[in-house]
């Protein structure tokens, strides 16, 4: 039984016309409002009409279009054998996208949860890491693995980790977080045509966060080969200190930054974007400039990113420090329950609380 | 690139398979699923064809004979295979690989493996696999590379569809997977060949391959090498299942044990099950009972936890003095043909002694190069840090800086 890339008898009315609407999003330009899990979405979709070696497969990612729905219509436009459901066993799904690499494919992969994807941790450190440097470059891994991940949602136990320093600490690993819809768009299809294996952190409580977004530019800026691997943003120019936060502490800095600026405070907002590699350029230059920083992480602090960021930035930039930098991260214990976990993710009284801290009577 | 194969069809795929098998074998899928009574065996220990009522097989579990051409390739890799074995483990002893997991008394399972694929198929080996990777056609000082300790792996793995030799257990059997499924949704007939041991069956992997082989029915050959010892750990502590071969039923596959010192019946076995797999006939299990007659390295001292007598009585069932008695009795094997393989052996032997016998020198700056495809500014810089030690250490010694170089320069 043969069945076309394109025509899959199988698929309901019901998925027919998600992937309608899903090719009428495609279709249309100029600045529309967007959500980041649509901004995701448009991306796979445009990365599988490129290139037929773009697969897409997890639980629950065919029929259903994934528990958070950003595979929705993947499969009813691409079929079931670009996009499909697999039995429930994460080691199986990652271990049989490095053999789909080994063999010419590009796997994007869903972990249905951030903890869900700890029994692939052996395939992802073991073998998605290390396969290119073990034969020399001779095989690629050319795959994403996508994780919705950290909390804000209220998620129940083993749903909220912020699994990404795990991953930012293994070589060979690029960790990619978007906190923008357009960076949801741009990233995603920068980490799909990437050669090299992309951890794709999805900061799940900004899922259904609204932008205007131009999606005939983002292709266009997509087809002309702009890079944002390795390069953070400057969400928001400031002179007094510098937040330096990722993925979903960046709109918590912002609104801290906001609150400051009715104190009279100029905060600057830097979005790290991709975790691995890291931008010291960008970061640094931004420190030099207001003397004062604060990392905001949900992860928790110990031997984090966030301590990272802390190390390299007073490495490179510690004449220019006004007062030891600071860090908002989650405490160092089990992520809390839901009626719990107001009092555990970074918030912006917090924020504001350690920006009152760095030093300002010097 | 066309993506057009079915890789699942839930709802009838049960009863196809059931369908096929009852046309093919005419038997229950069931039978066909569950192993023979006895394993598969067709020339005794002592080198005679047993009768083929004796063969251990039964309607759906009957093999033809390989060909005698067959037969005398697959001897000659034997003979080889031995000879390797042998060999690396007399250079690690020298000192010129650091260790060596020898397969000796495991080379026709070795051997089979590899001879009963085609061009485009594929092999996924175990650490252990060594001759299997060289009878695929790698060449046999890069094999070995991965033992002298230079780099990871030491030959290209698209060059003969060889994975690399894999150390964590069962790992490779899920890459094995997804190289099938690749193959399979472009319209190829590829068939994966993918190994391990015993003790790997306790591990989750294992589980998880075989049952994704299964429901997106890919024409994967799981080949465990039953050589009754994980290490020290015999296989009544991993499992009490009646074989092991007897789980691919679990997964609704086909499996079958065979005797793991009869190259004969390893052939004919594997054969076979290329031969299905690349007809659609979805994954199999095959058990190859044999025994690992050295230590698990030259780390391991194999006295602590099983019997001389033990060994001494596997000694008996070796697989390349039954191969031999059997060949010469039929006539195909004459002195001057066991003389030429064993040259053929000996000039591999040299080949090795020649290529693991030179120092190459390593490339620190190698360390950086092939971390990314694309590489990152941070390793960029830590490339840079260690080239200028390494330009500082050479100037120290151009220069005769003899500061930090002991006394005896010094004076």
């Amino acid at each position: 039984m043969t069945v076309t890339t394109t025509v899959n008898g199988n698929v309901s009315a019901a998925t027919a016309s998600a992937a309608a609407s899903a090719a009428a999003t495609a279709e249309a330009t100029g600045p529309q409002s967007l959500t980041m899990a649509k901004a995701l979405n448009t991306a796979m979709a445009d990365a599988m009409r490129n290139d037929p070696s773009v697969l897409v497969f997890g639980e629950d990612v065919g029929m259903l279009g994934g528990v958070f729905r950003i595979t929705d219509g993947l499969m009813a436009e691409f079929g079931e054998q670009r996009c499909f459901d697999t039995p429930l066993a994460e080691s199986g799904i990652v271990g049989m996208a490095v053999g789909m690499a080994i063999n010419g494919m590009r796997p994007v992969i869903e972990m249905q949860f951030d903890a869900f994807a700890y029994p692939a941790f052996e395939q992802i450190v073991s073998h998605v890491a290390k396969m290119h440097n073990r034969t020399k470059g001779k095989l690629k891994m050319p795959m994403v693995i996508r994780v919705p991940y950290a909390g804000g949602i209220g998620g129940v136990e083993h749903h909220c980790d912020s699994s990404e320093s795990y991953y930012a600490h293994t070589a060979g690993l690029k960790v990619y977080t978007p906190a923008t819809v357009a960076d949801g768009y741009r990233m995603l299809r920068e980490a799909i045509d990437s050669d090299d294996p992309v951890m794709f952190m999805e900061p799940k409580k900004l899922y259904w966060s609204k932008d205007q977004v131009d999606l005939g530019a983002l292709r266009a800026e997509h087809d002309a080969g702009t890079s944002t691997e390795g390069r953070a943003a400057v969400a928001r120019p400031g002179t007094d200190a510098t937040l330096i936060a990722y993925g979903p502490s960046v709109p918590t800095a912002l609104a801290a930054a906001a609150a400051a600026a009715e104190e009279g405070r100029s905060l600057e907002v830097i979005d790290v974007r991709t975790l691995v590699p890291f931008d010291d350029e960008t970061v640094c230059a931004s420190v030099r400039k207001t003397g004062r920083a604060v990392v905001i992480a949900e992860a928790h602090g110990f031997a984090s990113v966030s301590s990272e960021i802390v190390a390299r930035v007073q490495e490179r930039a510690f004449h220019y420090l006004a007062a030891p930098i600071l860090r908002v991260t989650g405490f160092d214990v089990p992520f809390p329950s839901p009626k719990l976990e107001h009092y555990y993710l970074p918030s912006v009284d917090r924020i504001l609380d350690a920006v009152d801290d760095l030093q300002w009577e010097d | 690139m066309t993506i057009h194969a079915d890789h699942s069809a839930p709802e009838t795929a049960v009863e196809d398979h059931a369908a096929d098998v009852r046309t093919k074998f005419g038997i229950s899928v069931e039978d066909y699923m569950l192993p023979a009574r006895h394993q598969i065996q067709m020339v005794n220990p002592d080198g005679t064809l047993r009768s083929h009522d004796e063969q251990g097989t039964e309607p759906g579990h009957e093999y033809p004979t390989p060909s005698d051409a067959e037969l005398m390739a697959a001897y000659e890799k034997l003979v080889v295979g031995r000879r390797v074995n042998d060999q690396n483990s007399a250079l690690v002893r020298q000192g010129r690989m650091a260790v060596y997991p020898s397969s000796h008394g495991q080379e026709a399972c070795q051997v089979a493996a590899a001879m009963c694929l085609s061009e485009g198929d594929w092999l996924f080996p175990t650490y252990r696999d060594a001759v299997a990777v060289m009878t695929r056609g790698v060449d046999p000082v890069e094999v070995m590379t991965i033992f002298r300790g230079d780099w990871h792996g030491g030959y290209d793995p698209k060059e003969h569809n060889v994975g690399i030799q894999c150390t964590p257990l069962t790992t490779q059997l899920l890459h094995a997977v997804g190289v099938a499924h690749a193959a399979k949704l472009r319209g190829e007939d590829t068939v994966v060949m993918a190994m391990c041991g015993d003790g790997a069956t306790s591990e989750g992997d294992f589980h998880e391959a075989l049952n994704f082989a299964a429901v997106f029915h890919l024409p994967v050959i799981f080949f465990v090498q039953n050589n009754k010892y994980a290490i020290s750990v015999p296989l009544s502590h991993q499992s009490v299942a009646p074989s092991l071969a007897h789980k691919a039923v679990g997964y609704g596959m086909a499996g079958e044990r065979v005797d793991g010192n009869d190259l004969v019946a390893l052939l004919a076995v594997m054969d076979r099950a290329v031969k299905l797999a690349r007809d659609g006939s979805g994954p199999l299990l095959i058990e190859a009972h044999t025994y690992r007659m050295q230590a698990h390295t030259n780390a391991d001292d194999a006295t602590r936890y099983r019997p001389d007598s033990e060994v001494a009585e596997w000694q008996a069932k070796d697989p390349l003095a039954r191969m031999k008695s059997y060949l010469t009795d039929k006539g195909l094997l004459d002195d001057e043909a066991s003389k030429k393989i064993a040259e053929h052996a000996e000039s591999v032997a040299t080949q090795l002694r020649d290529g693991l016998g030179e120092d190459v020198p390593v490339q620190p700056l190698d360390l950086f190069k092939y971390v990314f495809a694309k590489p990152t500014p941070q390793l960029k810089e830590q490339s840079e840090l260690l080239a200028s030690e390494l330009a500082r250490a050479e100037s120290a010694d151009n220069t005769g800086n003899t500061y930090n170089a002991g006394t005896e320069s010094a004076k």
